[in-house]
């Protein structure tokens, strides 16, 4: 059928909706266009736009053979109290079948303080574990062999520390650095626009996580250097077009900073990692994935002359969207994860986190984690979605959405371009400002019944407040401070000095790489808050832009 | 001309999550309310200190991070220490049933959990602000 006629018989459609609208008014707060056709991807032209798995501009997929060749890594975000454990949660993930690690680390260590520092009060190992030294990551990795796992850890700030100790407890296993695989977060301009947990100003944190793409570049090959991520920003309320835009206009902004401390772009870039959340439409996040790869191929390819296939590919983590889940009725949570799994699938992800049904409320139980997990499972070996690739291509609702996508995060990063990049966007808040009035629009939205949350605002029901919860001991801070003192008292305390005052005098030149002045320094077992400490002292705080 | 009712919003400690605390800020601005927001990493102190010199009515704290039960009696403890007998304090966020008793009993007037509408707390805040 030719575009003209297709034209032709769309109009008979439209006149045909017209009627049907008579008899049944539609739903409201739908979507406009209802249906699509080839009319609306009659410009995409496959070979420039769409190509292959494996091929510029990836929007395919970023392996020629995707999931047949070899799953998503099953990979689960845990970690709470002591070491002790979270090292029990990891070894029970492994034994069931999870095929990476996730570290997640309490507010105190993801802001670089000890356990027994004044504002650490109430805050330990609440949201994570508590890692205060390099004797804490020993026992977070007790049994579980460095040279074979793969490990992602949620740290952005003190990302420098935790990769040091890393590094530190493999090499006392006997595995070198250059077999090490796993990610650090090490985002920091998505803290400053919608997670919080940074430390110090832009300047010196670009400087850090520069010293990082340089370090692993040589030392540490297979590892991630970072996870720009989009999953916060889309969690503190943007659209999904904001949530890649803005995390490009990132990544654009470390590639940058790279480029001017010297590296050359293929160097790097290959090991650049990047974040999603994979939300409750569908279709929409599938369309955003491919979306996202074809703008990132094009921005390193056009922007950024990269060479290197691996420079231009977009390698993806996905984590389901927490902030879909409901208090009310948690076990409606486990469906909200399952399609929010078969989405993140479609998209193409290299990696995934589900949610637990219980963490409206709290951290997972053993139970509601193993059910996160089997979802997982489940999606990869019984429902086919996995066996054939990029499966929704050619959709014209996909490729349209796709295309539109494209275009919108196209025009923010332009505007962000225009106010002077990601950085100058973070200090004006422009950044801030979209996410928050989109939050806004959202929660409205749900409050006037335009959207509808099942449990919340629709099919409520009267429900006793849910029992075995997983609770954090409170004694986890006082644990964790005899710890530490034991620690001091056994260290050699003149080696923790020297080395402390090696990474001050390394701090204050710009041209000093810090890793290994801070890999010294966590060798000594000198604290996360000592090192994090110094560095507080040359670098200084970041004052956060309040605005409302 | 009648005075506008004043609010604080606060997040104490060190949880970065202010979605909520921005939505329910502007939705208490929307109804008419003065609202100022402390942003992020507020200790006791700070928050105490702001709600004394904004001369708030209200003092609104928002926390994710499971360290309520340390923090919120601290404030309630250093606004009342401050001779601020009769501000309505209020806490949200993700806040387990469980723990609601013992908050109250510590002076936090209500808890809004997860799920809530932001108009049960502008209407809580014009029934019980003195």
């Amino acid at each position: 059928m030719s575009n003209e006629k297709i034209q032709a018989e769309l109009a008979a459609y439209e006149a045909s909706v017209q009627k049907a609208i008579a008899r049944f008014p539609e739903r409201p707060h739908l979507p406009e266009q209802r249906l699509y056709t080839p009319l609306d991807i009659k410009d995409t032209d496959y070979a420039e736009e769409i190509s292959f798995p494996g091929v510029y501009p990836y929007t395919r997929g970023v392996q020629p053979t995707m999931y047949r060749g070899r799953f998503w890594t099953m990979r689960m975000y845990a970690g709470f109290s002591t070491a002790e454990e979270s090292n029990k949660r990891y070894r029970y993930l492994i034994e069931s079948g999870a095929t990476g690690l996730s570290c997640a680390f309490d507010l105190p260590t993801q802001i670089g303080y000890d356990s027994d520092d004044d504002i650490s009060e109430g805050e330990v190992g609440k949201v994570g574990v508590a890692i205060d030294s390099l004797a804490d990551m020993e026992i977070l990795f007790d049994k579980i062999d460095l040279g074979k796992v793969s490990t992602s850890m949620t740290i952005n700030a003190p990302a420098s520390v935790l990769l040091a100790m890393y590094i530190a407890v493999a090499e006392k296993q006997g595995v070198t650095p250059d077999q090490l695989k796993g990610t650090i977060q090490n985002d920091i301009l998505k803290e400053y626009a919608a997670r919080g947990t940074y430390i110090f100003p832009p300047r010196p944190s670009m400087r850090l996580i520069t010293n990082i793409f340089e370090f692993c570049s040589k030392n540490v090959p297979k590892w991630n250097t970072i996870s720009i991520s989009g999953y916060h920003i889309r969690e503190a309320g943007s659209t999904a077009s904001q949530e890649i835009a803005f995390t490009i206009a990132d990544g654009i902004a470390y590639v940058e900073a790279a480029i001017k401390a010297g590296l050359n772009v293929d160097d790097f870039a290959g090991r650049l990692s990047f974040f999603w959340n994979a939300h409750n439409n569908v279709l929409e996040e599938v369309a955003k994935f491919r979306a996202s790869r074809r703008v990132w191929a094009k921005v390193m390819k056009e922007r950024f002359h990269a060479q290197k296939p691996k420079s231009m590919m977009l390698r993806v983590h996905t984590q389901t969207a927490g902030s879909m889940l409901t208090a009310q009725q948690p076990n409606n949570n486990i469906v909200r994860v399952a399609l929010q799994t078969a989405a993140a699938v479609m998209g193409g992800t290299q990696s995934l986190h589900t949610n637990s049904r219980d963490e409206a409320l709290a951290l997972p139980t053993e139970e509601s984690v193993m059910i996160a997990l089997r979802t997982q499972q489940i999606v990869a070996y019984e429902s086919g979605l996995a066996d054939v690739i990029d499966p929704l291509a050619g959709s014209y609702y996909v490729e349209a959405l796709t295309n539109k996508i494209e275009a919108e995060a196209w025009d923010y990063i332009k505007k962000i371009d225009e106010i002077g990049g990601a950085v100058a966007a973070i200090e004006k808040g422009y950044i801030q400002k979209e996410i928050q009035d989109s939050a806004y629009k959202w929660q409205m939205d749900v409050e006037s019944g335009a959207k509808t949350i099942v449990g919340v605002n629709k099919f409520q029901i009267e429900e006793e407040a849910p029992k075995n919860l997983l609770r954090v001991d409170a004694s986890v801070g006082e644990k964790q401070k005899a710890k530490l003192a034991e620690m001091k008292a056994k260290r050699d305390n003149a080696a923790v000095e020297a080395a402390l005052a090696e990474l001050e005098k390394a701090c204050s030149d710009e041209n000093e790489n810090l890793m290994p002045h801070i890999l010294k320094a966590v060798r000594t077992y000198a604290t996360l808050g000592e090192i994090c400490g110094v560095m507080r002292k040359v670098f200084g705080e970041y004052e956060a832009h309040v605005s409302l | 001309m009648e005075k506008r009712i004043r609010v604080l919003v606060a997040k104490p400690g060190l949880d970065g999550h202010d979605r909520g605390a921005k939505v329910v800020a502007r939705a208490l601005r929307d109804a008419g309310f003065e609202v100022i927001y402390t942003g992020l990493r507020q200790t006791p102190e700070q928050i105490a200190e702001a709600a004394l010199q904004e001369d708030v009515d209200v003092v609104a704290m928002s926390i994710l991070s499971g360290a309520h039960p340390h923090l919120f009696p601290k404030v309630v403890d250093l606004v009342r220490g401050k001779g601020m007998k009769d501000t309505l304090i209020i806490g949200g966020g993700v806040i387990p049933e469980g723990d609601i008793p013992a908050l109250k009993e510590a002076g936090i007037a209500e808890v809004f959990t997860p799920g809530t509408p932001t108009t049960a707390i502008v209407d809580f805040i014009k029934n019980n602000v003195k």
